[in-house]
């Protein structure tokens, strides 16, 4: 794995700084440039990418600065989006979600479903982390992916919710002086989110929370020793990451206007790790290089064969025994 | 419920967790030997099943298809470790993860287009076609029993493979210290080679059985790999012995979790609210079972302490 120095030597920095600042304006070029191209369709995908890679910057707190190869995270990606699914349908139909002990009803306004889900997803990640970090290596691997399918099954067969066929929404929800049907506008508000999750994941990086954490990953006992305790320091790290990829799993369901079980799925799991992966795990903007490249592909490979999956097995186990570092560790340089 | 029909679900949960522990046997094999974790062992279980349908098509003969099943998986296998896996052993276990996850991807996609999306049925043999009468009056088809049947022989064939024989004594002491017997002249890359295919042989069993009771199709190898990962966990990484027990503990929680959870909230809800209740309890059982066994044992029943 390659290590994530936060204190990088000054060089580097700016050689990353410059390349982070191009993904940026790249991922923001493409929605501009399509609407001019009168191409509403590549905004969609320009959203999707920056939902992705929000959510991918999420699973990068656990994985790339605690270690921590959670298999499990499209639990949290769909219990945000469950939570605005629901949330939002009880919103359009009027109906209180419960009615005893005091009734609570929906809501379709994205201000008020954005805590709701991140709180869901907060909570779900602190009871499977909890239960998940009393073990470690693969014991975790496996343990986060059961977690994860125990979700799925949860949604599959729960009825009230579309249970397999998924749960329409339909529209949009609101914003205040936003027309988040708008593809422009919904853009606007995945990619404010994307950078504000950056800006919060770069902070962590560089905080108290964020250097016990990479000493978790590197060594346990030194961080013991040192009088952190590496689990509450570790079930931290993976609240705030479950958190922030429920968020990026209600803005999904927006995206959408429909949230189903296959936003919980194993292989859900699986390419938020790969895009995480591909773009350079453990680096800042690595989740926005591999979320681009995943879209990118999903599209140009999707365009020429219907197998593309498979040319994007043989390209990522490429990357896996060959480019370790992924995009990141090609555009600027190993370990910066 | 009659209890006739509770033996006949007991039956059937055993039936099930033997076809889990053939696959669960593999992959805790695979990993106490070589400390690594295959997600594509699904993929070996996929393509025991399709070499089984495709040949018993051709030829029209299931035992021609099982052989097949056997030997497709474990040539699947022993290519796959030696062209991929090999790389691996010393890579940390996200690496793994990664390469087997893409593993997965080139298989699925890769069966999709020779075989296409739709399931293909395997027809049972005529041998095994009809249904027994057992003692208390349990009617019982046939093939299931003769899959508890060849569960148990191979556990039972397995148990004394790696207890008794001088393969079995390499792998144990693979998995105690593999510098160790690699300098007593053991060659460790065809052992390792050996071991996985074993492993795939295994899984490309349980494919083809599985895949006549049920339907054979692309993706069906996932579900059945993480069931077989819950089992690992429960019974503790490396051991045989704790694959059959949870195995075992596994089938029978899912299906009888599945029958008796719906009734057992029809006594104090009414039925369509219990019935969606009770089945959505039962989905996860297995995995409440395994944070129960979690929380008293992490390291599993059977294994050393995480």
């Amino acid at each position: 794995m390659t290590a994530a120095a936060v204190q990088a030597p000054a060089r580097r920095w700016s050689r990353e700084a410059r390349v982070n600042t191009a993904l940026s304006l790249g991922l923001l070029a493409v929605p501009l440039l399509a609407m001019a191209a009168g191409e509403p369709f590549w905004v969609t995908l320009a959203t999707r990418a920056a939902i992705l890679a929000l959510a991918g910057v999420g699973l990068n707190l656990a994985l790339g600065y605690g270690g921590l190869v959670s298999f499990g995270h499209a639990a949290f990606f769909g219990l945000g989006g469950y939570a605005a699914g629901v949330l939002a349908s009880h919103g359009m139909s009027g109906r209180p979600i419960v009615t005893w002990p005091l009734e609570i009803g929906g809501t379709t306004q994205m201000l008020a479903i954005w805590p709701v889900a991140v709180a869901a997803a907060a909570l779900g990640a602190l009871v499977i982390g909890a239960l998940s970090l009393r073990t470690t290596g693969v014991f975790f691997i496996m343990i986060t992916l059961a977690f994860g399918q125990m979700a799925f099954y949860f949604m599959v067969s729960w009825p009230a919710y579309g249970g397999e066929d998924g749960l329409p929404t339909y529209v949009r929800s609101r914003f205040p002086g936003v027309n988040t049907m708008a593809p422009l506008q919904f853009f606007a508000i995945a990619y404010g989110w994307l950078m504000l999750a950056l800006w919060l994941s770069w902070r962590i990086a560089g905080s108290r929370l964020g250097l016990a954490l990479q000493a978790a990953r590197q060594n346990r006992q030194r961080l013991a020793a040192v009088g952190i305790r590496p689990k509450s320091v570790l079930l931290g790290a993976f609240v705030l990451s479950g958190a922030l990829t429920g968020l990026a799993g209600a803005l999904y369901t927006d995206l959408n206007r429909f949230v189903s079980p296959a936003m919980l799925s194993w292989q859900t799991s699986g390419e938020l790790l790969v895009l995480v992966i591909l773009g350079g795990v453990g680096r800042l903007f690595g989740p926005v290089a591999g979320a681009m490249l995943f879209i990118a592909l999903e599209h140009l490979l999707g365009g020429i064969s219907d197998y593309w999956q498979f040319f994007l097995g043989a390209m990522l186990l490429m990357v896996v025994l060959f480019a370790r570092g992924g995009i990141m560790g090609a555009l600027a340089g190993r370990d910066g | 419920m009659s209890l006739l029909l509770l033996i006949e679900q007991v039956l059937n949960g055993v039936q099930f967790g033997l076809m889990l522990f053939l696959m669960a046997a593999g992959l805790t094999l695979v990993f106490g030997v070589m400390g690594l974790i295959n997600l594509a062992h699904g993929s070996l279980y996929m393509v025991g099943a399709f070499a089984c349908a495709a040949v018993a098509a051709a030829t029209g003969s299931f035992w021609l298809g099982l052989a097949a099943a056997l030997g497709a998986a474990a040539a699947a296998g022993a290519l796959v470790e030696v062209v991929v896996i090999r790389r691996l052993y010393n890579r940390d276990h996200l690496d793994q993860v990664l390469a087997t996850f893409a593993l997965i991807l080139m298989f699925s996609e890769g069966t999709r287009w020779a075989f296409g999306s739709f399931p293909l049925y395997l027809d049972v043999p005529a041998v095994l076609a009809g249904s027994v009468t057992l003692p208390g009056g349990i009617v019982y088809p046939e093939f299931r029993l003769a899959l508890i049947g060849v569960g148990l022989a191979v556990a039972a064939v397995l148990f004394w493979l790696i207890g008794r024989t001088r393969i079995g004594v390499r792998i144990r002491a693979g998995e105690a210290d593999r510098e160790m017997i690699a300098a007593l002249g053991v060659d460790i890359g065809r052992l390792y080679t050996v071991v996985f295919a074993l492993g795939a042989a295994l899984a490309g069993l349980a494919g083809a059985l599985v895949g006549t009771v049920q339907s054979v199709q692309v993706g069906m190898g996932e579900p059945v790999l993480i069931l077989a990962f819950v089992v690992i966990v429960i019974g503790g990484i490396g051991s045989i012995r704790g694959a059959l027990l949870g195995s075992l503990l596994v089938g029978l929680t899912d299906t009888l979790g599945r029958v008796l959870l719906p009734q057992a909230f029809a006594l104090a809800m009414e039925a369509s609210a219990a019935n969606a209740v009770g089945s959505a309890l039962a989905s996860m059982s297995i995995y409440i079972l395994m944070a129960a066994v979690l929380v008293w044992r992490p390291g599993g029943l059977f294994g050393a302490p995480a």
